[in-house]
């Protein structure tokens, strides 16, 4: 498996030796043994859970929350990012900095938090005539606040990394804003997007603590997937817990591979 | 200030530019100040003492130790971790090398509950493991080991993620060096490798501290919630807010708060240090 790039620096068998056996020994043998363990049901055990009314329905649920909330991150965060890349203007520093706020926050602490915001007598639930806190529309509030920062981190750098003069001479050669935006910040941006995309979908599907709270957790109504995992637990349905599992696990993986494809393809080694 | 910020690409502003400063400052005063506005004046509504004596109590306390051991045993162990991967990844080329830069972060796109669930599987009542465990006396799940394990397990890559950047952009060159004039491994990685990355070092420690202190979900699938014994932080202010105690679940929550500012003052810090490390090394 080893072919040095130089034969001069040390350490290479040590370093990758303890990393694969610390790799195996927190990471692949558990998840090895949740995909063994799943095994072990049966094509009708797996057929009753995935078409059960309840899995369905989580399913639609945090499926449905997470693209709406990194939907709207991928406009607020394009917003942040672009206002904090090119423009100066008073509190730019501390914006940017608070930016990482969610990743920073403790998710129980954004999830009373939030709840506590949107709450029917809450400072913001309070302001309008139906429910926030308690329905599918609070859950998709909260993943807006925990996946803020990805499409706002992966925009910075690319932005940053277009040259002015780049712009200047599309503007000298004739183009119009529009045609500068479609054709060449567009093509240049969009990966970057996608990857942010992806990355808050799939924070956004799996979130459990910030969700927990606001969510109320009404059996279809508002049961999201990783606590459908909870409850059964609870119940000790171990098999029904383990199903479920192996199905995020599936879906993690998907996008896992999704975004690193994205960004061999888009952004070759130089 | 993060690195794409420092560096600077600004251009002169239209009123269109205006407009979108604004949206800005709505964004975050709405989504990133109003949540943390909302922690601080619920925890000290009732003054101050009430905040403390919520703080102070023996439960709260005997959580805030569980989250320290768990926090010190786990940082570390991810810490020796995060060097030695990034050291084979970037230092050397090897097949399968994507795979296993992949598999480092995987933790990050597993959900926490399910993170939780493995080791429940691997060392709960029903697994492989139970008849073992039960004959030597041994409880890792619903029990403090497994709340250490899940938290090694989310705070993983921590670590690895900030140095294989940046010690992939540095390459070789200066160890080579190193190498040639004599120096033996250890002192290479001890004057050359460690300086190069000790600001990216110091934000993944900081990023892996908060994470470890800060975690929920897969904590919770493991604890079992038994109060003095495997509650941390975190699960102390949901029970808490379960028992309707707000003040209580706030008072505790703004502790795990000011943390989180901590985390990003270090941040700017570090960030700000390496721009000028990385400063320095272009005007040569």
């Amino acid at each position: 498996m080893s072919r040095r790039t130089s034969p001069v620096i040390p350490g290479f068998g040590l370093t990758l030796g303890y990393t694969i056996t610390y790799l195996a020994l927190i990471v692949l043998i558990p998840l090895a043994g949740m995909l063994i363990y799943s095994m072990q049901l049966s094509a009708a055990q797996w057929w009753g859970l995935i078409t059960s009314r309840q899995v369905l329905f989580s399913l639609q649920l945090s499926f449905g929350a997470a693209l709406f909330a990194a939907l709207l991150n991928g406009i607020l965060g394009t917003v942040l990012a672009w206002v904090l890349v090119r423009y100066e203007f008073p509190g730019k520093r501390i914006i940017d900095a608070m930016v990482d706020m969610p990743f920073a926050l403790p998710t129980a602490v954004a999830g009373i938090a939030l709840t506590a915001l949107y709450a029917p007598n809450g400072l913001i639930g309070s302001l309008f005539p139906f429910k926030i806190a308690y329905t599918p529309l609070g859950i998709a509030l909260a993943l807006v606040f925990v996946t803020l920062p990805f499409v706002v981190r992966t925009l910075q750098p690319v932005l940053a990394d277009i040259p002015k003069e780049v712009e200047e001479a599309a503007t000298c050669l004739g183009a119009r804003p529009w045609q500068v935006f479609r054709y060449l910040l567009l093509p240049t941006l969009l990966p970057a997007w996608i990857t942010g995309f992806a990355l808050a979908f799939a924070r956004g599907v799996g979130e459990y603590g910030s969700v927990v709270f606001i969510a109320g957790n009404i059996p279809f109504k508002t049961e999201i997937l990783p606590l459908l995992i909870v409850s059964k637990l609870d119940q000790y349905d171990y098999a029904g817990a383990t199903g479920i599992g192996v199905i995020m696990l599936a879906v993690s993986f998907i996008l896992l591979l999704l975004i690193n494809l994205l960004q061999r393809r888009f952004q070759p080694k130089i | 200030m993060s690195l794409a910020t420092l560096k600077g690409n600004t251009r002169r502003r239209g009123p269109a530019g205006l407009v979108l400063i604004i949206l800005a400052w709505i964004i975050f005063g709405l989504i990133l100040v109003l949540p943390l506005y909302i922690v601080v004046s619920q925890g000290l509504q009732r003054g101050f003492v009430t905040f403390w004596e919520a703080i102070s109590e023996p439960d709260a306390i005997s959580a805030l130790k569980l989250t320290l051991l768990a926090t010190a045993i786990s940082v570390p162990l991810n810490l020796v971790f995060g060097l030695a991967a990034a050291w084979c990844v970037t230092k050397f080329e090897f097949r399968g090398k994507s795979l296993l830069v992949t598999l480092i972060d995987m933790p990050f796109s597993v959900s926490p509950v399910v993170a939780g669930l493995i080791y429940v599987l691997l060392f709960g009542a029903q697994s492989w493991f139970a008849p073992f465990l039960n004959e030597h006396n041994l409880q890792i799940v619903y029990a403090v080991p497994g709340i250490v394990l899940a938290t090694i397990f989310v705070t993983f890559p921590f670590v690895a993620r900030e140095l294989i950047p940046l010690m992939e952009e540095q390459g070789t060159t200066e160890e080579e060096a190193a190498r040639l004039l004599g120096a033996n491994g250890w002192q290479m990685f001890w004057h050359v490798t460690l300086p190069n990355v000790k600001w990216a070092l110091v934000y993944g420690v900081v990023l892996c501290t908060a994470r470890a202190m800060g975690e929920f979900g897969a904590v919770s699938v493991v604890s079992g919630h038994i109060r003095g014994l495997t509650n941390t932080m975190p699960l102390h202010i949901e029970i808490l807010y379960n028992e309707y105690n707000i003040v209580a679940a706030f008072s505790v929550a703004i502790l795990l708060l000011a943390m989180a500012l901590v985390v990003l003052l270090l941040r700017q810090w570090s960030e700000a240090r390496l721009a000028r490390q990385l400063d320095v090394k272009d005007d040569h």
